[in-house]
């Protein structure tokens, strides 16, 4: 890189004047904090997910070394910025980036900051106390580590199967989970044989108690949650560590689940602003490599950039009162006040990237994307579908079984004392796709080692049911 | 909207902050464990003998991927084209997913499965496996690099051609303040005090000694002798060259010159190269006091025991003419007697059908204590029968400690 073209008081000037415009446009946003780092604090950053202070593991490890390898020989870029969401939102600018980059970075981060704060899927995540937590949570797994009787070896056991297991967690955080209580009430309450206004002359039903002792009163998806506090055999320890992988999972899954949208979002303002600001022509010009570099399509898989990016412009012109004019300026500056806009902010604060893509990705949309649906065929990744008139709803649909929590197979712990044995059934919400079965014996042991028996996992290979047992022996198979 | 907080670089702050460091050494080490577990594999797939220890090879990983459950096989995905993509056009390969840059930690994504580790390394962490304390602790023979001296300090006596002009003048200037008369020192100024003739004393003289040097050198030949009869196939071959590439990176490990010699036999023995020791057929009989005699031979001729440590390995299928094995068993001792170490490899791959003779027991009567003879039946035998074949070795040490 060239010589530094910048110093902190040129980004306050323009973060002033970038601050005006989110003011201007009705942005809202968290206070902001920015912090200069070089490009090993950054690739430090992104191997803990941007958290200050995070607990150690070696995945987090392998992920830097991943990371620097990919960098190193140019494979990837660094991001130009990594933002988290925290109130005051903390973002990371490069020390080696040009003032461009830097001021549009500025922009970008803007743009998740609103949308951190008034996305509805992160309603939860508690930003004002993100990065103690974080810290909170490193400090107790540090203590567990250090402790003479528990050590590095069983702590790093753990959590390496929690981590497995990490994700099989309830997806939507923004609706409340039904206490034990609450359960059992609303057990008893569909159990009620419907009022029956002829019940005179009705025979009436047999009344079915329902079984209030069962463990889960409902199917569980928290697997980690509902091994820490049903297995008996646990020490303390273990259970608090698997309290702390099920927190900072349940912190990051808006952000999985919003990905494609907060990136367009992001994108479409820092665009917008970069247009507003009255950048010196040369700046412009950079900026507009930078801008389409970081939009453009990835041939052959889906850049969230791009993707959210066209579908928020697809809204705004669709939505907005006054028709769209000539030229790349009439997406950029509509009028304020116009209902096009409105339906942004509105969109931004109700959706996740699977309703927002279903309410908004239009097949004309989808042609001019050019998006299709690939199947692996041996080696090869081969191309099934393109978005023509009669398959393009099929495309979307496998768009939509990929994006946020949906490349998460769904699990559902369905018994806990399954043939009163203490026997964990799982059940696997099959839809169309299959289990990979390395990765299904390897987690599964990982199952079996925290709940301590034998675990049974009921789901569908080659569209036979197939009930898969992991016990001491290790994984066996029940055909039906 | 209150003002953004700009927290200007540190670089201090960056040099503390190698957070990730421990992590990283973890890492590290669980990818050692991961390699040496499958240590067998690698050592048997390796192509070997003589490559430079920087080279590096590719080693798959089993055992630091992160499971979690996934979709396999039949999961489409999506992907934008440039336009004008048909159904059925191919669109890339399948282990190529989950590259896309950017998406680190809320993918699942693909794990590497292969590390790339040098030669060295992958060396270290064999014989980290072997765990062979007394590795270190054996005495290099001391061998008197004939012709060649070394400096060594300085001496009063010696030829003029050792004689040493700066230090002679130093000691005389030495000589010469020290022997100053005391009354002369507080001389008035201006006076130029008389130039006194002050002539180097023999005293003064310095000449640097020369000691013939005496470095312990550590030389290592390991010599593979190898039946390359009719019934050694490509197979046997194959787990042949594994043992000897096992041998030959134990023998480096240890001295700091090794060379590797390469005899082939039928019922004649030649010296040849490794690419001809591995590929090239040959056909007829076998008689492996060839070999023996062969190997006897090159040592004569080039590497006498006592400036080399000799390692001989043979490696064969167990078919002998029966009238050579009593040759064979004279010559073998005759190595046992001049080798650190000299082992016999019978190599029977299960799958190859039954050969009447073995050699197994002919060499029973082999009272050596550096003999080994053992039996290969297929590639996951190697690396425990290498570590047998290295206790031989461990316990001559402890007799010659002893003795």
């Amino acid at each position: 890189m060239i010589a530094k073209s910048w110093s902190v008081k040129d980004l306050e000037n323009w973060d002033a004047k970038i601050r005006d415009k989110v003011e201007e446009f009705g942005l809202s946003c968290f206070p902001q904090e920015f912090e200069v780092c070089d490009h090993e604090q950054m690739l430090g950053y992104m191997a803990y997910h941007g958290m200050p202070g995070h607990y150690p593991h070696w995945s987090y490890g392998k992920s830097f070394e991943k990371l620097k390898t990919l960098y190193s020989y140019g494979v990837s870029g660094l991001p130009y910025e990594m933002v988290i969401n925290s109130n005051p939102a903390l973002a990371y600018l490069m020390q080696d980036n040009s003032l461009c980059l830097q001021v549009l970075t500025i922009a970008h981060v803007y743009g998740h900051n609103d949308f951190f704060k008034n996305n509805f899927t992160f309603r939860d995540t508690h930003p004002e106390l993100t990065i103690a937590r974080a810290k909170l949570r490193a400090d107790r797994v540090r203590n567990y580590i250090e402790d003479s009787s528990i050590g590095l070896n069983q702590v790093e056991q753990t959590l390496d199967a929690a981590h497995a297991l990490a994700m099989q967690c309830r997806r939507h955080t923004a609706i409340r989970k039904l206490s034990r209580e609450e359960q059992k009430a609303q057990a008893l309450e569909n159990a009620k044989p419907p009022t029956d206004p002829f019940e005179r002359i009705h025979k009436p039903k047999a009344h079915e108690t329902p079984d209030l002792h069962r463990i889960p009163l409902e199917p569980e998806e928290d697997i980690l949650l509902f091994i820490a506090e049903n297995n008996p055999y646990m020490s303390e320890w273990q259970r608090d560590l698997l309290h702390i992988v099920h927190e900072e999972t349940q912190y990051f899954i808006p952000q999985i689940e919003t990905k494609i949208m907060n990136e367009g979002w992001a994108s479409y303002w820092h665009h917008r602003i970069m247009n507003s600001i009255d950048l010196p022509e040369d700046l412009y010009i950079e900026f507009l490599v930078h801008h389409n570099q970081v939009i453009r399509p990835h041939p052959g898989s889906i850049n969230p950039y791009h993707l959210g990016f066209k579908v928020w412009q697809d809204i705004l012109r669709r939505h907005s009162d006054i028709p769209p004019g000539e030229g790349p300026e009439a997406d950029i500056a509509p009028p304020f006040d116009d209902s096009g806009l409105k339906k942004l902010f509105e969109v931004r604060e109700t959706d996740r990237d699977v309703s927002f893509l279903r309410r908004f990705l239009t097949m004309e949309l989808m042609r001019e994307l050019d998006l299709f649906e690939y199947e692996k065929e041996d080696d090869k990744l081969v191309v099934s579908q393109v978005s023509d008139d009669e398959n393009w709803e099929n495309v979307k649909a496998t768009l939509l079984k990929n994006v946020g929590m949906g490349t998460t197979p769904v699990i559902r712990i369905t018994d806990a004392d399954y043939m009163n044995n203490r026997v964990l059934y799982m059940t696997h919400e099959h839809d169309g796709r299959d289990l990979q079965m390395e990765y299904l014996e390897k987690t599964l042991g990982f199952v079996y080692q925290l709940w301590g028996r034998q675990v049974l996992m009921m789901t569908v290979i080659n569209d036979k049911q197939v009930l898969f047992s992991y016990d001491s022996d290790g994984l066996s198979q029940f055909k039906k | 909207m209150s003002n953004a907080i700009f927290r200007p670089y540190s670089e201090s702050d960056s040099l503390r902050s190698d957070r990730s460091a421990g992590d990283r050494l973890r890492h590290r080490q669980k990818v050692r464990e991961a390699i040496r577990e499958n240590i067998a594999d690698i050592v048997a797939e390796e192509s070997i003998i003589g490559k430079s220890r920087d080279r590096i090879i590719k080693v798959p990983i089993r055992g630091i991927r992160e499971y979690r459950f996934i979709y396999g096989e039949n999961a489409p995905g999506v992907g934008s084209g440039n336009g004008d993509t048909q159904p059925g056009q191919v669109v890339g390969d399948a282990g190529d997913e989950g590259n896309a840059p950017g998406q680190a930690g809320d993918q699942p994504g693909m794990d590497y499965y292969e590390t790339e580790i040098t030669m060295e390394e992958l060396v270290d962490i064999m014989f980290e496996d072997l765990e062979l304390p007394a590795l270190e602790q054996k005495k290099l023979r001391e061998i008197p690099v004939e012709a060649e001296r070394k400096r060594k300090g300085f001496r009063r006596v010696g030829i003029r051609a050792h004689l040493d002009k700066k230090r002679t003048a130093i000691a005389r200037i030495k000589r010469k303040v020290a022997t100053r008369p005391a009354e002369e020192e507080p001389e008035a100024e201006g006076q130029q005090p008389p130039q006194r003739r002050f002539p180097f004393h023999r005293d003064d003289l310095q000449y640097r000694r020369l000691v013939r040097d005496i470095r312990p050198q550590s030389n290592g030949v390991v010599i593979c002798i190898m039946d390359t009869s009719g019934s050694m196939d490509t197979m046997k071959k194959y787990l042949a060259r594994s043992f000897f590439f096992l041998l030959y990176q134990f023998v480096r490990t240890r001295y700091s010159n090794v060379e590797v010699v390469f005899v082939a036999h039928d019922t004649r023995a030649h010296e040849v190269s490794e690419e001809e020791f591995f590929t090239k057929g040959e056909s007829g009989g076998t008689m492996i006091s060839s070999g023996y005699h062969k190997a006897l031979e090159i040592i004569q001729e080039r590497y006498h025991p006592s400036l080399w440590n000799i390692y001989a390995f043979h490696c064969s299928d167990g078919d002998n003419w029966p009238h050579d094995n009593r040759p064979a068993l004279a010559a073998a001792e005759e190595l046992c007697e001049i080798c650190n170490l000299f082992g016999y490899g019978e190599i029977k791959p299960l799958n190859s059908g039954i050969y009447g003779d073995s050699l197994l027991e002919l060499f029973d009567q082999l009272s050596a204590s550096n003999f080994h003879a053992l039996l290969i039946e297929n590639k996951e035998d190697i690396w425990p029968s290498f570590k047998r074949f290295l206790s031989r070795e461990r316990a001559t040490e402890l007799m010659e400690g002893g003795g």
